[in-house]
């Protein structure tokens, strides 16, 4: 049984420094999970997946992940493990963090 | 001290630069990550969660101190100031950028140092008591083992693509400091009853996903039969592992479903035939080896230095309490560096403090340092009169941290901060029990214990041999923390008991307090150490003193 489609954002990592990246909402790839484009729809998130998937100079392993609409803030990550990629590790203001 | 011959370091070079044109090939798109994954990790390149990592070997542990700098060097240049050093005697760069790693292996092989075989299904880095060559327990110094089991694994053609990766642990004291018993293969160096020296092979330990203590399949293997007895075992585990499945495929589960004896007996076959194969050369390989790793000249001096700072000094003396270890030369002492300050990430160092690290050893501990699988650093060699000077050092470093062996000094594997596999994070929870215990103030009192902690069933961080396991792991997306009793990866080496249902990141921390209290209130008396007590009394008073609500309503 298929598992039911969650609004989703699109996730990979930057080939050249490993960063988490997000696709935006211009179709290009961005840094800032705010800036992430939300698939409501779940035909559109995969055909962007697919497209993704064959940037291989771009992005390393392209996933969809579930989000939230948030507010001002932009999609919001349901996962804590999502959470923590668009933020950065606890221990250290070493990732995303500092850039804020 | 084992130095590169011309063979290991053009071998190395040419690895670095076959691996160069790799990435570069990556970058203009030419390689698929799926064709280029396999190769990056042969090179000990992951991608985790927010970057890359680099993880390189510290074979048995040892550096001396211009690896030492040379690692803070990589640290500073290409990585973000630090390193962590993990259980498994590596050093994890956790911020390089992909093109960049080329350099930092070429940095590596300039120190004789690299990434190889620190990933994939072949045999791992070998690791060592980390004490080796120093420790007044010791019979024979484990090293030269290693390292011999280090070039004959090496690239070895047929034991490149295992069923699964292969871990072995070689320890030369009765006393295990060296986990050998949760290792693939665990070595210790024994004497015969005639006093010949050999090992004690146990095979078929490892945590992860089904624990095991390894079994013992000889209890006396003479020396010169190493090679073509390891040879052996990895020849059946070849044949025999299983292939199918990558949760049955670590040679534990080899040996479980077929039984030690059927295992055993499989090995011994093969053993007869492998050892009219090997010619002496290994023997001769394996005392030119041993030259290396000769103990460096002993200082002959008094160390009343050493008796006065002790009697002078109460910051010294508690130094001494926990962190200094008998030495094989009575006026020298094993000083442990504790990479445990309370509320920093256990195993972290940064490139200041390695530079602080290679410095004291250069100048008071024969230029040796060690690297534990307890994430701390060792200045193995140090006279008794330096020690005073090498702790004045180490305060003015923030790197005086008197806590080795207590509950402050914790395991624990970079978890869901940093690694792709994680359920939940490790470092926060273990920064949270040392800053409590530092509030409490109590730790000395409370002795001997281990508190390990993992970020998934993979069990990087140990949980399974802490006397206090910690396990992360995901309940419907919110951490979760189940906790194990009684684990010890000693020579003593037992599984913890899983003490009952998980609890919130916010709980654990209460939640060691009260194993913690219900152990003072039940030890019978100081000198019995937590593992001890809970040994003699068992599971049920920590279980209930875990779950008061529970215990409440059976008692209602
Ligand atoms: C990139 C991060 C890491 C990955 C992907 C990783 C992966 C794994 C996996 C999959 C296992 C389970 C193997 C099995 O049961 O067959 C494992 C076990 C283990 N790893 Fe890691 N690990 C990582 C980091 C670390 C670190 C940082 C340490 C040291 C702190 C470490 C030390 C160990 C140890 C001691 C074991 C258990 C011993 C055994 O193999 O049975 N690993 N690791
Ligand atoms: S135990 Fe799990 S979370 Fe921790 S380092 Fe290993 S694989 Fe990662």
């Amino acid at each position: 049984m298929a598992r039911a489609f969650r609004p989703s954002i699109l996730t990979a990592n930057d080939l050249l420094d490993g960063d988490v990246v997000y696709l935006a909402r211009d179709g290009a790839w961005t840094r800032r999970s705010a800036e992430a484009r939300l698939f409501e729809d779940e035909d559109e998130a995969n055909r962007s997946l697919a497209a993704a998937e064959s940037q291989e100079d771009a992005v390393v392993g392209p996933y969809l992940a579930a989000a939230v609409p948030g507010g001002q803030l932009g999609p919001e990550p349901v996962h804590i493990r999502e959470a923590l990629r668009a933020t950065g590790p606890t221990n250290y203001c070493h990732g995303k963090q500092t850039g804020r | 001290m084992y130095r590169y011959d011309g063979f290991d370091r053009e071998f190395v070079h040419a690895r670095v630069a076959q691996f160069r044109q790799q990435v570069e090939r990556r970058i203009k798109g030419s390689l698929t990550e799926e064709e280029f994954k396999p190769l990056r990790l042969m090179n000990g390149l992951y991608l985790q969660l927010h970057a890359y990592m680099l993880r390189v070997a510290i074979p048995y542990g040892t550096l001396q101190s211009r690896q030492m700098r040379q690692l803070a060097y990589i640290a500073e240049r290409w990585d973000k100031g630090y390193g962590h050093f993990t259980t498994r005697q590596n050093i994890q760069f956790n911020w390089p950028r992909l093109k960049d790693v080329p350099d930092i292996l070429d940095a590596l092989a300039d120190v004789e140092m690299h990434a190889i075989q620190t990933s994939g299904n072949c045999v791992r880095n070998v690791t060592a008591d980390h004490f080796a060559g120093a420790a007044d327990d010791e019979i024979a110094d484990p090293r030269p083992t290693a390292e011999l089991l280090r070039q004959w694994s090496t690239d070895h053609p047929e034991f490149a693509f295992l069923p699964r990766k292969f871990k072995i642990a070689v320890s030369g004291s009765p006393i295990d400091r060296a986990v050998t018993r949760a290792h693939d293969i665990g070595l210790r160096m024994i004497r015969n009853v005639v006093g010949e020296p050999g090992y004690e092979v146990c095979v078929g330990g490892g945590l992860g996903r089904t624990p095991m203590i390894g079994s013992v399949i000889r209890d006396f293997l003479p020396e010169a039969d190493l090679l073509p007895y390891i040879e052996s075992i990895l020849q059946v585990y070849n044949a025999i592992g299983r292939r199918d499945n990558i949760y049955k495929a670590r040679i534990k589960i080899t040996v479980s479903e077929h039984g030690i004896e059927a295992f055993r007996e499989s090995v011994e076959q093969r053993f007869r035939i492998q050892r009219e194969t090997f010619a002496g050369e290994h023997q001769a390989l394996l005392a030119r080896i041993g030259a290396m790793f000769a103990a460096p000249v002993w200082i002959e001096a008094p160390t009343g230095a050493f008796d006065a700072a002790l009697a002078r000094d109460p910051v010294f003396r508690s130094f001494v309490d926990t962190n200094l270890h008998p030495h094989r030369n009575p006026d020298y002492a094993i000083v442990t560096i504790s990479l445990k300050a309370h509320g920093a990430t256990p195993g972290d160092a940064t490139a200041e403090q390695m530079r602080v690290i290679a410095g004291l050893a250069e100048r008071y501990g024969h230029d040796e340092i060690r690297i534990s699988h307890e994430q701390n650093c060792i200045l193995p060699h140090v006279h008794k009169r330096d020690v005073p000077a090498v702790h004045a050092a180490l305060r003015e470093a923030g790197l005086a941290t008197a806590n080795v062996g207590l509950a402050s000094d914790i395991i624990a594997c970079p978890g869901m901060d940093y690694c792709n596999l994680a359920t939940a994070r490790s470092i926060p929870i273990a920064q949270d029990i040392a800053t409590r215990m530092k509030e409490r103030g109590d730790e000395r009192h409370i002795g001997d214990l281990k508190i390990k902690i993992s970020g998934c069933i993979n069990a990087c961080g140990h949980h399974h041999v802490g006397h206090i396991g910690i396990l992360g792991l995901d309940r419907a997306g919110v951490e979760n923390y189940q906790i194990t009793l009684g684990g010890d990866g000693t020579e003593t080496a037992a599984l913890g008991e899983r003490a009952g249902p998980g609890f919130a990141a916010d709980d654990v921390v209460p939640a060691v307090e009260r194993l913690i209290d219900t152990y003072l209130e039940l030890r019978s008396d100081d000198d019995e150490a937590f593992l001890a007590t809970y040994r003699r009394v068992g599971m049920r008073p920590f279980k209930a003193a875990l779950y008061p609500d529970t215990a409440a309503a059976a008692g209602r």
